[in-house]
């Protein structure tokens, strides 16, 4: 079963083609005093009005519902796909979830609305920080960051801030294992951090011994995923956090893979002193084609008096909004994604402790059950003898050399059969890896359906290469060339061409 | 109550397969010593139960007549924008990493980033960025980067101070000096102000249309005056207003250089701070130094036209340490409504929205004369003002909310001198009725107050 195959699905035109010069969706214009109120246009002085106006589409409401439905199809979701993105966890988001946040008494509220009649949002806040403290065995908690990498930006700035108020301002590095995501060099250098990258081991462990070597007076901190990228848990976290305490450094928490320790193990008696989750993986709101996310840190006592504000405080049963004493301060326009927050609470609130611990060990029985079936069938598990977390990686680099068939074209094959690929070629240092991670919400029958497919395209490769090589076959657009689009840059419609074309029609 | 669809004998195959006798099992690696914690979080409960819940809390307070708007707007939003973005398909996918996979949601992005360059004036937008103010930030770095040497920027204060915040906690680890510039008693930035500073180190100025104060600026001589010093022109903008105020492309002999803002106003609902989106957009020569996600159109195998992710040397999963930004989140599905709430409006519509709201302001400007409120500051505005009180804004709002009415921001909060002032907004969410209650409301609590 595939979707959008071409039969049904002409190629996509842009909105802008179907524009038509003086056409009006007429019941969404809302003036009632029009000439009044254009005359208003002539008060303001001649330099500061705009002369011309913006070409945005001229479409009747059911042009733009039929355009954007159609659009909808052409894409896949944890809704219509499974969806084994590795590290992005991608589960299923509650209806229930979306209903609460799009309550009209939330949908209407200024951000910067009174605190005597903003109780309710407040006190929603108070227990989501109360629980995620919980849950990760920390102190406090700021919901404000916007995002995962914002989060990290947060919890290093709060690193910083805590070296810098003890006077112990010559601590220069950060230290992160090779196998990291993007985001955590990325973050330590818009901090003013050096990076400092540290081997792991066969294993998927971080390689101790280098950590020894590389820790010392000009050390930060250090930021760690746990369970690592490399899907495996970090068996001597506690031993890692005594070498980067005792050298005076403070440990970062990449929350990126929580779901698969939810109601297992804790990052604060792991030894970390501050974190992020990503809400929109850990907390099932929904990833919405990229965003919005919700990053939320939390912290040891060591760190609380640093958390991004405002925070929500409670005070004789009246909630408001607050900053910590030495607070890194705002890091957005206003208070944080509020309406993935409320998504998040309604999640945390439905599972509960047992539905919480539930989804972390499903997740992790759906990864390993997936592991071992592709173990068996022949393919190549990076960690082999360790357990998987909530995901693992495979590696096919033996069939790249045998039929020149890579990572990337079996994943792309894989789209042919309605399944999303997993994702690619992460971490780095892995050659022709898949980062698989199928999460709790998936059925054993959807799993084995996997390696069936798996298992096909395998059988495809030895037998008609060309088929991998060149699939996707039966979706909207056959394999785009990614290169034409970096070398000849086009961001936006070519207003000339659709005029040409429109003309020629007449 | 997890949403997880195995059944004991599901379970109990698949633990078989593994080679387990218990899930338990499958945790052998994590140290005993971190398992075995109590959780506080509440027990699990079903859908109904949590939903009353849900609603209870958003019931809690009563509703609201909102005159605040001070960076988040209140716009009627279309029916049909939410109940598209709300179909699963654009909600539940993510980052179209896979491009082929993704075509409805790189389609969408594609024309956004069109639509904003229509609206700014400018070459290229990118993808969106998480606010209007993280935005700036990013735009900040992006002019440091672009200057190689200089790294001066100026603030103006009449800024949005949580920009202004923003701005300075994100970049502080930079070495960036950030230099800010004082109003005049019109509210506006002076070229006066700016001469004493000098042009050596200058990256680039910030320039807010309109101002927090709802302040036209002189933008054409502002951003002379920084390309003659060598240096850029950042825009702040709000994307509505580019209805009818000049776009920051045309801005001055050369036009803006970097544009922002937060596109909230664009059919995203106030929904207490967010999820918003924030835009960016700049000129074709800045666009390699431009951060986040950009969608390019290009063609598959059969020559057929497509989109996908591009530039992506720039971002951080590929240069890591070396990336423009550490951000990988876009506001995906903001932006999607925001692509559905202009293709409904148009410019015709959009332009309606600014002016029937400049209209409604005006009207709660002059009704509230005779009881002694006046225009804080003397020049231009569109729908957002500061207005001076014959009382202090704090007991303005404090008696107003008695009569179910927020009637906007005390500067106070920002701005310890100016205890009487407040900023207002009225939308054209408001009806003749609404503005006519406010007006009666705050007759009665500046009478009470001892009146003019």
């Amino acid at each position: 079963m595939t979707i959008g195959n071409n039969s049904i699905s002409p190629p996509s035109q842009l909105i802008f083609e179907i524009s038509k010069p003086g056409r009006r969706a007429l019941s969404q214009m809302v003036s009632t005093q029009e000439a009044e109120a254009k005359a208003l246009l002539n008060e303001l002085p001649a330099a500061l009005r705009r002369e011309e106006k913006a070409r945005l589409p001229e479409v009747s409401e059911l042009q733009a519902v039929r355009h954007y439905t159609n659009l909808s199809r052409k894409n896949f979701s944890i809704d219509t796909n499974f969806y084994p993105l590795g590290s992005c966890t991608m589960k299923y988001n509650p209806r229930g979830a979306h209903r609460a946040a799009m309550n009209p008494g939330y949908l209407q509220r200024h951000p910067l609305r009174s605190q005597q009649v903003n109780q309710g949002l407040l006190k929603l806040l108070h227990e989501l920080q109360d629980w995620i403290a919980d849950l990760t065995g920390m102190q406090q908690t700021s919901l404000t960051p916007m995002a995962g990498a914002q989060g990290e930006f947060a919890g290093i700035a709060m690193i910083q801030a805590y070296h810098n108020a003890r006077g112990d301002d010559a601590r220069t590095e950060i230290i992160v294992p090779t196998a990291a995501h993007g985001t955590n060099p990325a973050t330590a250098v818009m901090c003013g951090y050096k990076v400092r990258e540290i081997p792991i081991e066969d294993s998927g462990d971080v390689d101790v011994e280098a950590l020894k070597a590389a820790v010392g007076p000009q050390t930060a901190g250090l930021m760690l995923t746990n369970p690592s990228t490399c899907g495996v848990f970090e068996r001597r976290i506690k031993e890692i956090a005594e070498i980067v305490h005792e050298a005076g450094g403070l440990l970062y928490y990449d929350g990126a893979n929580m779901n698969a320790i939810l109601g297992q193990a804790r990052p604060g008696d792991m030894g970390f002193d501050v974190l992020h989750l990503n809400l929109h993986k850990t907390f099932a709101t929904p990833h919405g084609g990229g965003g919005p996310g919700a990053g939320p840190v939390a912290v040891n006592a060591k760190l609380a008096p640093y958390l991004p504000g405002p925070v929500v405080e409670e005070k004789d049963g009246k909630y408001e909004w607050a900053t910590p004493s030495d607070s890194i301060g705002r890091l957005s326009s206003f208070m944080g994604n509020v309406g993935v927050l409320i998504r998040a609470h309604y999640y945390a609130m439905t599972l509960g402790r047992e539905g919480l611990t539930d989804a972390g060990a499903l997740a992790t029985l759906n990864a390993n059950y997936l592991m071992a079936r592709l173990e068996k069938e022949g393919f190549k598990v990076t960690f082999s003898g360790r357990r998987a977390t909530h995901e693992f990686i495979i590696s096919f680099q033996k069939e790249t050399k045998q039929y020149k068939v890579n990572a990337m074209d079996f994943a792309k094959r894989l789209l042919d059969y309605g399944f999303h690929a997993p994702t690619t070629y992460f971490p780095l240092l892995i050659p022709e890896c898949w980062l698989i991670e199928p999460t709790e919400t998936e059925a054993k029958h959807e799993l084995d359906r996997f390696v069936d497919v798996l298992i096909k395209i395998r059988e495809e490769a030895i037998n008609s290469p060309e088929v991998v090589k060149q699939a996707p076959h039966t979706l909207p657009v056959k394999r785009l060339d990614d290169v034409k689009a970096a070398r000849e840059l086009v961001l936006k419609a070519d207003f000339e061409q659709i005029d040409a074309a429109k003309a020629n029609q007449q | 109550m997890s949403f997880t669809p195995h059944t004991e004998q599901d379970i109990q195959e698949m633990l078989a397969t593994i080679g387990v006798s218990d899930i338990s099992d499958l945790f052998d690696e994590i140290p005993a010593s971190l398992k075995g914690f109590d959780l506080t979080i509440p027990n699990q409960q079903s859908e109904q139960a949590s939903s009353i819940r849900a609603q209870a809390l958003a019931e809690m307070d009563k509703p609201i007549a909102n005159y605040i708007g001070a960076g988040a707007y209140e716009h009627y939003i279309p029916a049909a924008v939410w109940d598209i973005v709300g179909r699963g398909e654009f909600m539940t996918a993510y980052t179209p990493y896979q491009a082929e996979a993704s075509q409805g949601t790189l389609q969408v992005i594609f024309e956004y980033q069109t639509m904003m360059t229509q609206l700014t004036g400018m070459d290229v937008s990118n993808a969106s960025m998480y606010d209007g103010a993280t935005a700036l930030a990013e735009a900040v770095l992006m002019s440091v980067r672009a200057a190689k040497k200089a790294r001066n920027i100026i603030v103006p204060k009449n800024l949005h101070p949580h920009y202004r915040e923003v701005v300075r906690n994100l970049t502080h680890a930079q070495k960036i000096q950030l230099i800010e510039v004082d109003f005049t008693s019109e509210g506006t930035v002076d070229l006066s102000a700016l001469k004493d500073i000098a042009a050596d180190g200058l990256a680039a100025l910030i320039i807010s249309q309109p101002n927090f104060f709802g302040s036209l600026e002189d933008v054409d001589a502002l951003t002379d005056w920084a390309h003659e010093q060598g240096a850029l022109t950042i825009g702040v903008v709000n994307p509505t207003s580019l209805a009818v105020i000049k776009q920051p492309g045309q801005w001055g002999q050369a036009g803006a250089d970097i544009v922002v803002g937060d596109g909230q106003p664009l059919g995203v609902p106030l929904s207490g701070g967010g999820p918003y989106f924030g835009f960016m957009c700049c000129t074709q020569k800045l666009v390699r130094q431009m951060p986040g996600r950009i969608i390019g159109q290009t063609v598959d195998l059969d020559g057929r036209t497509g989109y996908a992710l591009t530039l992506q040397a720039r971002e951080q999963h590929i240069r890591r340490s070396k990336a423009t930004s550490n951000i990988c989140t876009n506001q995906g599905l903001a932006v999607t409504a925001a692509t559905i709430y202009m293709s409904i409006l148009g410019a015709e519509g959009l332009e309606q929205v600014a002016t029937q709201s400049m209209l409604n302001t005006r009207k709660l400007v002059n009704g509230l004369t005779e009881t002694g409120v006046a225009q804080a500051f003397g020049s231009h505005f569109l729908y957002e003002v500061a207005l001076k009180l014959p009382m202090s804004a704090e007991a303005f709002v404090t008696g107003m909310l008695e009569h179910g009415i927020d009637p906007g921001l005390p500067l106070s909060r920002y701005f310890a001198d100016q205890t009487d002032v407040i900023l207002v907004c009225a939308t054209e969410t408001k009806t003749q009725d609404h503005l006519d209650a406010f007006i009666a409301a705050a007759t009665q609590v500046i009478a009470a107050n001892g009146g003019k």
